[in-house]
């Protein structure tokens, strides 16, 4: 049935947005859209597809949802609803003094909604991936590498809290958005930084599911096409990803500079290299907005460099330069120096290692111990290496931290 | 919606006691200016609101087995600083903290009420 996994991949978050704008209950909207999905599982095939498949899903999720009501009856009246800006319409007020020229678009309050600082951000992330985009809950629980049921208890529990604390389904006002929608670009890249980001074993397919988050900017850019943070992030992500299928080998970390570049997805490389040629990268933005244009253009650097030995390493920590004063951190202060220490040499990059720490992370350890290598001090180097390895919980990256160490 | 607003700590705010007289006049003044937006906001009411006195005031009373138990102090470390309260009325929650952004930067619980009644 690819013709209905098709519909629901593209379809989901709209046919949710609708659902919920008309009948307000969370807690039974996206059993009913399910529901309906399986109904056309086993009709589709007997009947034919339907000339609208979309409509076909809409009208009987719906259908499913007045029957969920009519069996609820009396008790409907006592549950608690999502707030809706349907609703002030309807009494003639608004929630927000001044909607703007904001195109009111029912996906677009979803995702709002689904994005709320109110949330903690790794709820917010599962249900956006959840409610906006479809996910199966199983992938979702793999891609933050937690229990189904976990993740599946995390879910119930956003969506309860969406409306208990009165989360709307709304789109706030013109001096809020940018802000909102900064949250809304965390939420994604978080989700996307967790299927590459320190895990306990080798699961290499989670790469694959990082993909689903750049589904989200996607959507969420279709929206509101102008918007920094979102464009910045998208180029980001594009550039990020398209190294996945160099970065292992045999279930090995294969470092940067000796990854096989005709690997790399040059589609994907250009389509972010024009996002960061876009009009509005070169207007005021929020330094969320910021931290993800440099970091794109660092990483652009790297995808656009012919062979590792041609990468303008001077260019890049110039670029760091730049993102620490747009977003001061330690893991950036840690990159700044490996971009030193290309530049300039092992020493200059120790020097520039100085005095940096990041709790609980073994990469200044394994970055120490890579140029003492480098510098020849062999003895020096071993030690790092053992303080990197104690520290390090990623199967993988320890697997690759070893070997560097038994070659010393 | 009807929300308990706890104005829990001082936050980014100076103490009170800390305050200067005119540091202390801008911060009531800012009380009557959230009072003014609540009643400007269709959809929002408020429906109570006060200071509270200081929580060394407070009593803190347990039934145990059916035998009262009274101590004193405020139940738990994160109401010690608990300077007032409001019971409002608002559409979301983001009514809430729009026009909760008037008040001085307090460290604040927003607490949605149920409705008990049958």
């Amino acid at each position: 049935m690819q013709q209905l996994e098709e519909v629901v991949r593209e379809e989901w978050g709209r046919l949710v947005a609708l659902l919920l704008s008309q009948f307000r209950r969370l807690d039974l909207v996206e059993d009913a859209l399910a529901d309906a999905v399986e109904a056309a599982s086993r009709t589709w095939p007997v009947d034919g597809t339907p000339a609208n498949p979309a409509a076909w899903l809409l009208t009987a999720a719906r259908r499913r949802v007045v029957d969920r009501l009519r069996t609820e009856d009396v008790a409907r009246r006592k549950e608690p609803l999502l707030r809706t800006d349907a609703e002030h319409h309807q009494r003639g007020t608004r929630t927000m003094a001044d909607s703007g020229s904001l195109v009111e678009d029912d996906v677009l309050r979803l995702v709002l909604m689904c994005a709320h600082p109110a949330l903690a951000p790794e709820a917010a992330s599962a249900l956006s991936l959840r409610l906006v985009l479809g996910v199966p809950t199983a992938d979702i629980a793999r891609l933050f590498l937690v229990p189904e049921p976990t993740m599946a208890a995390r879910i119930t529990r956003a969506k309860k809290r969406v409306v208990g604390a009165g989360i709307p389904f709304a789109v706030p006002d013109a001096s809020v958005l940018p802000d909102r929608l900064d949250t809304v670009a965390q939420t994604a890249y978080l989700a996307f930084t967790a299927g590459y980001s320190p895990g306990t074993g080798p699961d290499l397919l989670r790469a694959e599911l990082s993909g689903e988050a750049i589904r989200l900017v996607r959507v969420v850019l279709a929206l509101r096409p102008d918007e920094p943070a979102l464009v910045a992030l998208l180029a980001l992500v594009l550039l990020q990803h398209s190294r996945r299928d160099a970065r292992t080998r045999d279930g090995r970390l294969v470092l940067l500079a000796e990854q096989d570049r005709t690997r790399w997805h040059h589609d994907e490389i250009a389509e972010a290299t024009r996002l960061l040629a876009a009009p509005c990268l070169a207007r005021p933005m929020t330094p969320l907005a910021a931290s993800y244009a440099v970091q794109a253009r660092i990483a652009a650097e790297h995808a656009t460099a012919p062979t590792a030995g041609d990468t303008r390493w001077d260019r890049i920590v110039q670029w760091y330069d730049l993102l620490l004063q747009v977003a001061p951190s330690p893991s950036a202060g840690l990159a700044r120096a490996v971009a030193v220490a290309e530049d300039r040499g092992p020493a200059a990059g120790l020097d520039a290692l100085e005095g940096l720490e990041i709790p609980g992370s073994h990469r200044p350890a394994a970055v120490r111990a890579e140029l003492l290598a480098r510098a020849g001090d062999t003895d020096a180097a071993r030690a790092a290496y053992d303080q990197a390895v104690a520290a390090c919980r990623n199967e993988v990256e320890r697997a690759f931290l070893v070997g560097r160490r038994d070659e010393l | 919606m009807r929300y308990l607003v706890l104005l829990i700590g001082d936050g980014a705010e100076k103490p009170w006691p800390e305050q200067t007289e005119e540091e202390q006049a801008a911060a009531m003044a800012k009380f009557g200016e959230f009072d003014a937006a609540c009643r400007a906001r269709e959809g929002v009411e408020l429906l109570a609101g006060e200071a509270l006195s200081d929580p060394r005031d407070a009593t803190v009373m347990r039934t145990t087995a059916g035998r009262v138990e009274l101590t004193d102090g405020p139940y738990a470390e994160v109401i010690e600083g608990m300077g007032g309260f409001y019971l409002l009325e608002a559409p979301d929650l983001d009514v809430v903290v729009e026009l909760l952004q008037v008040l001085p930067p307090y460290d604040i619980q927003i607490h949605p009420t149920v409705d008990v009644t049958v």
